[in-house]
């Protein structure tokens, strides 16, 4: 399904500080996996994303997506197959537009933005549906703009919004690195709602060894551009946080930290 | 001061505010929708006027050439677009760097289309002044012209509507979400990167056109006339926004044009006080900061008294 190859990331290229974050890494993920992608800071997690994402170019390496080659690909027209929410809960919505605009806008998403109305006045008892499935009475409110909604609201609205259309691959940045507990507990049951309902393929990087354990079919510990660590099925099921938490030091001893 | 000198000015300030009005349409579309502050167009609103003026000249219809001023004024904003999003060029330097290079094409086209001259005179030309529909309006009621501000209205509320209802429809409610949020832009497939494009063409194609209406309602055309547009642009969107900030019903692109009203009221109030003319300029940039800092004065005072009711 998600295949990387070799793939190369150097930062700070030509100056004192030049670090190879990547140096060729594989992974891959099939079909209905749910992935959990835990490590420390640094470790490399978000670049993976990102690099699968196409916001970052690789140096080397490559990526093919159900068989078809994306290494090359702008980031934009891999979102036509990709659904993200990021950890800060502004880059998931338009905070000046209103929640009506937002889904209406991502309804859209494998359409024609040409000079029709933006707003389907059919659709928007199905978008009730959606938001009333996040259980936050986003519902009642669906002419606010989604800059005044708390940030539990919003990252739950993008999470949403991000599954809308029919995707191939999420991709969760730390979406609830940024939220309260209780709202992060509610986001996280929504996403294990989605994703399980869907079946899609899913990688979710956190910090949150719990979530790590309890969602997913599988989870990979990263550090230093390296997996370290990489469970699938009942060896996942079987693993407890003590176990994580272990080789996580281990690490860090290597480090030297 | 006498009741008629305020009419007076009034009368005067209408004659050109509406006409301003069309000009912060463009830029409201460029500093508020996507917050892109956009010099060009100090170059666009000549580029229209001397565009509209040359063709007339040559025989064309006064409103098929307030479109092709359109149409050049678009093409001006497409090159803005395209230093950013292609080349990478930091949004205040695309501005200078086309409002520079249409100070040579507006001299180019302004002195092939009257043959060597750097102005334009359309005194004995047909322009949407002149002819029909317009020509049925009296020119002159009691001595006020009735006409032009008649006509700068009409124009000015149908690019209202027209902007309006394009906000409303798909590519418009892209382009709004490009200028707040552009990675929402790319989740969506879309290449934010078109949206402001298409928006700086619209917002410069706005200025010329409101360069067009300004040169055919004076009868003249001359390269000087750009000189401090995009602050009578940014000042009457500013104003606009800031004075009906607190009417919710007032859609923004109402508040612009009348915003460029007032601003239009308040140079003409600095005149009629018998300021010289050669003033004009130092008055706008003053104006201009009176508008950005008594926003902020307006915030700050409300802040305040916020806190003070949040302390007690």
């Amino acid at each position: 399904m998600l295949r990387c190859e070799g793939l190369l990331k150097r930062f700070n290229v030509g100056t004192p500080d030049e670090t190879m974050l990547f140096d060729g890494f594989d992974f891959e993920a099939e079909q209905g996996d749910f992935v959990s992608v835990i490590g420390s800071n640094g470790s490399g997690k978000t670049t993976l994303l990102n690099l699968i994402c196409g916001s970052l170019p690789l140096d080397g390496g490559k990526i093919t997506f159900g068989g078809r080659d994306i290494t090359r690909m702008s980031e934009h027209k891999r979102a036509a197959m990709i659904g993200r929410v990021f950890q800060d809960p502004q880059k998931g919505t338009c905070a000046n537009l209103t929640i009506l605009e937002n889904m209406a806008l991502a309804d859209n998403k494998k359409g024609l933005f040409g000079l029709t109305g933006a707003v389907n006045k059919k659709r928007i008892e199905y978008y009730r549906t959606l938001l009333e499935e996040c259980g936050m009475g986003l519902e009642n409110r669906m002419n606010t703009p989604a800059g005044s909604l708390s940030g539990g609201q919003r990252q739950a609205l993008a999470l949403v919004i991000a599954n809308m259309t029919d995707i191939e691959l999420l991709i969760l940045d730390e979406h609830t690195a940024a939220l309260d507990p209780k709202s992060s507990e509610t986001v996280m049951r929504l996403t294990d709602k989605l994703v399980s309902g869907k079946k899609i393929t899913t990688l979710m990087v956190t910090h949150n060894l719990r979530y790590a354990l309890e969602y997913g079919n599988r989870l990979l510990m990263m550090h230093m551009g390296r997996s370290v660590m990489d469970l699938r099925g009942p060896e996942k099921k079987n693993a407890k946080i003590e176990d994580l938490l272990k080789t996580f030091n281990e690490i860090s001893i290597e480090c030297g930290n | 001061m006498d009741i008629k000198v305020l009419i007076d000015l009034i009368k005067v300030a209408l004659e050109n505010g509406f006409a301003y009005g069309v000009l912060a349409l463009g830029v409201y579309i460029t500093y508020s929708i996507l917050d892109f502050p956009d010099l060009s167009v100090d170059g666009t609103v000549p580029l229209g006027a001397t565009v509209s003026a040359v063709l007339i000249l040559q025989g064309m219809n006064p409103w098929l050439s307030c479109l092709i001023a359109f149409l050049a004024g678009a093409a001006a904003g497409c090159v803005t677009g395209l230093l950013h999003v292609k080349l990478k060029i930091r949004p205040l330097l695309c501005g200078i760097l086309v409002m520079t290079a249409l100070l040579s094409i507006n001299l180019v086209l302004m002195m092939k289309g009257t043959g060597g001259m750097s102005t334009a005179a359309l005194y004995n030309s047909p322009t949407i002044l002149k002819v029909f529909p317009v020509g049925l309006i009296p020119e002159n009621v009691n001595g006020y012209k009735l006409r032009i501000v008649v006509v700068t209205l009409a124009l000015a509320v149908i690019c209202k509507l027209l902007l309006d209802g394009y906000l409303k429809t798909k590519s418009g409610l892209l382009l709004r979400a490009a200028g707040g949020n552009e990675q929402f832009v790319t989740m969506l497939a879309r290449n934010p990167g078109v949206s402001k494009i298409l928006g700086l063409a619209i917002g410069n194609g706005l200025a010329a056109f409101a360069g067009a209406i300004l040169t055919q309602s004076k009868s003249s055309a001359d390269l000087q006339m750009g000189q401090g547009m995009v602050v009578i642009g940014l000042a009457s969107v500013i104003i606009g926004t800031s004075v009906f900030r607190g009417v919710r019903r007032m859609k923004d692109t109402t508040k612009v044009i009348l915003g460029a009203v007032i601003y239009a009221a308040c140079l003409q109030v600095a005149l009629a006080l018998g300021l010289p003319n050669s003033y004009l300029k130092l008055l706008q940039a003053l104006l201009f900061v009176l508008a950005l800092v008594s926003t902020d004065l307006l915030d700050g005072g409300l802040k305040k008294s916020a806190n003070a009711k949040g302390g007690r």
